[in-house]
């Protein structure tokens, strides 16, 4: 039997999935572009980009639908603790989407690097100029990656966990 | 518990959990190249640059000693047919450049250094730029990145004389680039010196049609050779001296020749030059015209990433851009971290 959790609205299940799918691509990327020294360096980098600038649009349309949709509550007899760690991971996994894409454009708005988009389309830099500035964005980027990463496989774990073990309808809430 | 497993289920979920986790934390790993210690990655590359002692932190790791200039590009508009981008449409703009020597010592004498370089950023109103990070030899000295990489390693191994002779052995281009660097005359300034591009860009033109060239800056100076008996009792920065006192007394020129690549010619292999009596065409003439000491000039933290091009201009199948820019971003980004080892001076004196 599935306890009567409710269901996150259409939108918001097919924003989860569809954000599921480029951020866990845009991690592949990141770390196979400054892996290599082969052209696939320059695609992956040109991928990259337009995808971060796409997750940052996304991320922030989420948020809105989050704010006016809400969402399904815990099952009351989740563990305190447990109720906590999903609350925490969700508020780090909205900041870091924001976070992220941000970080990543003003990394290169600070190294002087224009950022282009698919069909030449160019951003404007939304920092001055830096090279202090810039080594530490990029350091905060390299770091907060492996932080997402290391987040989606709790939240990856987390979600088998009630789908396979608990089967207390939180996986079902999110299901496509 | 709404529904409770039976035990033997539960540890089955279980062991199921850890495979899809374990399993995307590998895949991770994999793609990463943390499982993979032969992977030639840009930080491998970074450090086979450095000398024994290791690096020079806060400069480049390659190309470490340099001087700033800024100047424009005069386009004449002869390039239009050739490539859209608009840096070759008929007009002046802004360059920020630097003069440099290929050589991971910011300390080195000036007279010692075989190979000399130009970096020059080129910006357009509409705000495309175009960076190129040229050198003064003809052709590059081998012909893939995997080889370049080799090459540094054979030649860091100093107390290993046949190391040297392999390395010839299996990359037999080698032998031209010793020729040229045995033979070359020294000139006795920046200004007297040609800079080549080397490595092969695609230019685009409004309708379309794609050109494989490399390009060339033609100094306006004559070259005047210092004797190789001289080199070494030159001052230790008597290329940035004169060059700094050329400029002060008058802008300096080099007129920006395309050379256009005819079917089958070897353009994903910068170590061989292209057949004599190749199209060429003159674009447009650089200049020099303010010479600015790096630690405050406007070059110190531009990364001359080759891959950065306007509209108009593409990397094309020589695999050097690509590894020149994963290279020179991990180069970027270790020196701007390390600013405080190199700090501008200007900033000192206010303290």
């Amino acid at each position: 039997m599935i306890a009567p959790l409710g269901r996150f609205t259409l939108p918001q299940r097919g924003l989860h999935w569809l954000m599921a799918a480029c951020i866990l691509a845009m991690l592949f990327i990141g770390v196979a572009m400054v892996s290599t020294v082969k052209p696939a360096h320059l695609e992956l980098v040109s991928l990259h980009k337009p995808l971060g600038i796409a997750i940052l649009i996304l991320a922030l349309l989420r948020m809105g639908v989050r704010l006016a949709s809400g969402a399904p509550g815990l099952p009351a007899d989740l563990p305190a603790p447990m109720k906590l760690a999903a609350s925490l991971s969700h508020y780090l996994l909205y900041a870091l989407m924001i976070a992220m894409p941000l970080i990543g454009w003003g990394m290169l708005s600070a190294g002087g690097t224009p950022v282009v988009l698919v069909g030449g389309v160019r951003l404007p830099a939304i920092l001055p100029q830096n090279g202090l500035l810039h080594a530490a964005l990029w350091s905060a980027h390299q770091a907060l990656a492996l932080l997402f990463f290391a987040v989606i496989l709790l939240h990856v774990a987390a979600a088998l966990f009630h789908a396979l073990i608990r089967r207390d309808g939180v996986f079902q809430s999110m299901a496509p | 518990m709404p529904n409770p497993l039976s035990p033997s289920s539960t540890f089955g979920s279980f062991v199921l959990i850890a495979a899809v986790v374990g399993g995307a934390a590998s895949a991770f790993a994999y793609t990463a190249g943390w499982f993979s210690p032969n992977r030639l990655t840009p930080a491998r590359f970074v450090a086979a640059f450095a000398p024994p002692g290791g690096p020079a932190l806060g400069h480049r790791r390659n190309h470490a000693k340099g001087v700033c200039f800024t100047g424009f590009f005069e386009a004449n508009g002869a390039g239009t047919p050739l490539s859209k981008a608009t840096v070759f449409t008929r007009g002046r703009y802004p360059v920020v450049g630097r003069f440099n020597l290929g050589t991971p010592d910011p300390a080195v004498l000036d007279g010692t250094v075989r190979v000399r370089g130009i970096g020059v950023q080129i910006k357009t109103p509409d705000g495309q730029e175009w960076r190129s990070a040229m050198i003064d030899a003809p052709f590059f000295a081998v012909s893939t990145p995997r080889a370049f990489y080799a090459l540094l390693i054979a030649s860091g191994k100093k107390s290993d004389p046949s190391a040297m002779k392999d390395f010839a052995a299996a990359h037999p281009e080698i032998g031209n680039f010793g020729a040229w660097a045995k033979s070359a005359p020294f000139t006795e300034s920046y200004a007297e010196e040609r800079y080549n591009s080397l490595n092969s860009f695609v230019f685009t033109n409004a309708a379309g049609d794609d050109h494989v060239v490399r390009w060339s800056l033609i100094p306006a100076a004559q070259a005047v050779t210092v004797p190789a008996e001289d080199l070494n009792k030159r001052a230790p920065n008597f290329l940035e001296d004169e060059i700094a006192q050329r400029v002060a007394g008058g802008p300096q020129h080099w007129a920006m020749r395309v050379t256009v690549a005819d079917p089958g010619d070897p353009t994903a292999d910068p170590s061989k030059a292209w057949p004599v009596g190749r199209r060429t065409l003159e674009v447009g003439t650089l200049t020099a015209d303010k010479v600015i000491a790096e630690p405050d000039g406007p070059c110190r933290d531009i990364n001359y990433d080759p891959t950065i091009l306007p509209t108009g201009i593409r990397t094309s199948d020589d695999p050097f851009p690509a590894a020149r820019s994963a290279v020179y971003a991990v180069s970027f980004d270790r020196r701007t971290a390390e600013e405080g080892d190199y700090p501008p001076t200007a900033q000192e004196k206010q303290k």
